[in-house]
């Protein structure tokens, strides 16, 4: 049976003045793979990843997703179709409570248009609170989320992902500040939701990315340096020149 | 259906009720003043919606609120029209005009924004001006005696009546009370409130805010436009003094102080602010500098208002 593609990338380009944050990049990702981005600080990891989801434009390039060229769309339409991003920077509603904020998310999927009737407040708020389970926050729902700790707040980011069940599912450094426990449970929920969507994970942690990965893609300074199995990465030459080699 | 919060959708009632029996102890003067800072209050819960809830801060409502005040006002004095459809008119107008306006006005934010509803709104008033023999400018215009009174429904209705007045006004706020009621606390409500506390994240989790925006905007400019066609027919008169910028001031000023983001917010802030702009406004003409200057120490020292800093401190569910 062919593979079927998810996301393709065609000469992505992203310059900010002469900077060339990502350089003519070809992406291929098939659906239902977790798959790992890795590359130095400052490869273009961030900015990559941002071309996709629509919230910043390119300088050139296209991206394609489930057959459809999305490269003009607005990031909320591509959100629609099945696009989920979690900001690196924790991106959340700080003066809103923890539930509330993934109510924002849950509503997005169960009630897209905000003229027209969809579910009940009901069944968002039973949606929101599923999705803090998964990342087991759902003994802190009502506390005001801008005074979570860290690490909290990054789960609560990637729970407004999982509210939203997208088709592709981006995480930007998901367990950036999180505790050793947290990041097992982290890894238990990003292999449930693989189940049922594909994950583009940018990741620091070689032993998230080991657990998880399927195929992992390195960026070096805006290119694509290498792709392939955790096996083959591990072994290239290129890259652990430019990338293991460093000191963690 | 469920009701969402409700200890708030209680208060409300309570609140009405309180209001209801006003009407039986107030002298006729108190009633005539309640009468008007109703009204005013109708046009704050507008301005709140936009500005409070939606975290836009618009300072050129007053233009909705003349546009209700003259599309009601001139569609009676020049076609005729009879005072209940007139009423829809000005509604219609207030959220028509604050439509077209939104389109052009939120492809700009904050300061930018400000200064372009400003501009809008003083071009407005201008135009009562220019136009001054179809509007009466300055010198405005009162509405034909047979306005005074219509029949609704086979009910004939006396707008000479203080008692009347009060009721109709009354009435129309509890309207408008219910259903902001509606709005804010539900789904919808929840969108305004994301889209003032992060429109980037919105954006992101599948929301086209601008359009969110546009429709804060025009449900604001709406509501601004009943209380002025509600204020313009019950008075009998429509005058350009609506359009002026201290019109915008004075509803910023009254959400501000009553809490912006709170549902009786508005009604707070304009019945203690009329009462103390009626007070200053008889001791001393400059009564504009001490609104300036309490704009500011509002803005400093208080930026959540009376009920919003009540519902930081104690009562939570006050939004
Ligand atoms: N908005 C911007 N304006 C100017 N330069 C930018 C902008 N965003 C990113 N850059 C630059 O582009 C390059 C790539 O940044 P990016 O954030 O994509 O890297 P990254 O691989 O995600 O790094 P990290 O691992 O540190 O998160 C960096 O040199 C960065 O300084
Ligand atoms: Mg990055």
């Amino acid at each position: 049976m062919a593979e079927v593609i998810l996301l393709k990338t065609r000469g992505l380009k992203r310059h900010f003045g002469g900077l060339k944050a990502v350089d003519g990049v070809d992406f291929t990702l098939r659906k239902g793979e977790i798959r790992a981005i890795i590359g130095p600080n400052g490869a273009g990891k961030s900015t990559f990843v941002s071309l996709l989801s629509g919230r910043i434009p390119p300088s050139e390039g296209t991206v394609e997703f489930d057959g459809q060229d999305v490269t003009a769309l607005p990031a909320h339409r591509r959100v629609r179709l099945g696009i989920a991003y979690t900001f690196q920077i924790t991106n959340i509603y700080p003066s809103m409570s923890v539930l509330e904020n993934v109510a924002v998310a849950a509503q997005s999927r169960l009630r897209p248009s905000f003229l027209r009737k969809g579910a009940s407040e009901t069944e968002i708020e039973d949606a929101a609170r599923a999705a803090l389970a998964a990342v087991g926050l759902d003994d802190r729902l009502d506390e005001v989320a801008g005074v979570l700790a860290y690490g909290h707040q990054r789960l609560l980011e990637v729970a407004m992902g999982l509210a939203l069940e997208p088709k592709l599912l981006i995480l930007d450094e998901p367990t950036q500040g999180l505790s050793d426990s947290e990041i097992a449970n982290f890894i238990e929920v990003v292999k449930r939701v693989a189940q049922s969507s594909t994950v583009l994970l940018i990741e620091h942690n070689m032993h998230v990315v080991m657990s998880l990965a399927d195929r992992i893609t390195v960026l070096e300074r805006g290119r694509l340096l290498a792709e392939g199995s955790p096996a083959e990465i591990m072994n290239d030459k290129a890259v652990q020149a430019a990338y293991l080699g460093e000191p963690a | 259906m469920t009701i969402p919060n409700k200890k708030l959708f209680a208060l409300c009632l309570v609140v009405l009720a309180l209001l209801f029996m006003a009407q039986f102890v107030l002298s006729n003067y108190l009633v005539l003043a309640l009468t008007r800072i109703l009204i005013l209050a109708i046009f704050a819960m507008g301005y709140n919606m936009l500005m409070g809830y939606t975290g836009l801060l618009s300072l050129g409502h007053a233009m909705f609120f003349a546009a209700g005040l003259y599309a009601a006002g001139l569609a009676n004095y020049y076609g005729g029209v009879s005072l209940p459809i007139a009423f829809v008119i000005g509604i219609l107008g207030g959220g028509v005009l604050a439509f077209v306006i939104g389109l052009l006005a939120l492809r700009t934010q904050t300061v930018s924004f400000m200064i372009v509803t400003l501009m809008f709104a003083q071009v407005a008033y201008l135009l009562t001006l220019y136009f001054s023999n179809v509007t009466g400018g300055d010198q405005g215009l009162t509405l034909p005696t047979a306005s005074r009174s219509f029949s609704l429904f086979g009910l004939a209705v006396d707008l000479t009546s203080p008692m009347v007045r009060f009721n109709i006004a009354l009435t129309l706020f509890a309207v408008v009370l219910i259903g902001l009621f509606a709005v804010t606390q539900g789904p919808l409500g929840r969108l305004f409130v994301a889209v003032r506390e992060n429109i980037n994240r919105t954006e992101m989790l599948g929301f086209d805010t601008y359009r969110i925006r546009l429709l804060a905007f025009t449900i604001s400019g709406a509501i601004s436009g009943l209380a002025g066609a509600l204020y313009g027919l019950m008075f009998g008169f429509i005058g350009s003094s609506f359009a002026e910028f201290r019109s915008s001031i004075e509803v910023l000023l009254f959400t501000l102080v009553g809490g912006p983001g709170t549902l009786l917010g508005p009604l707070v802030g304009t019945g203690v602010m009329t009462m103390l702009i009626d007070r200053l406004s008889g001791m001393t003409s400059a009564y504009l500098i001490v609104v300036g200057v309490l704009l500011i120490v509002i803005n400093l020292w208080f930026p959540k208002g009376i009920l919003g800093t009540i519902r930081d401190r104690w009562v939570p569910w006050l939004k």
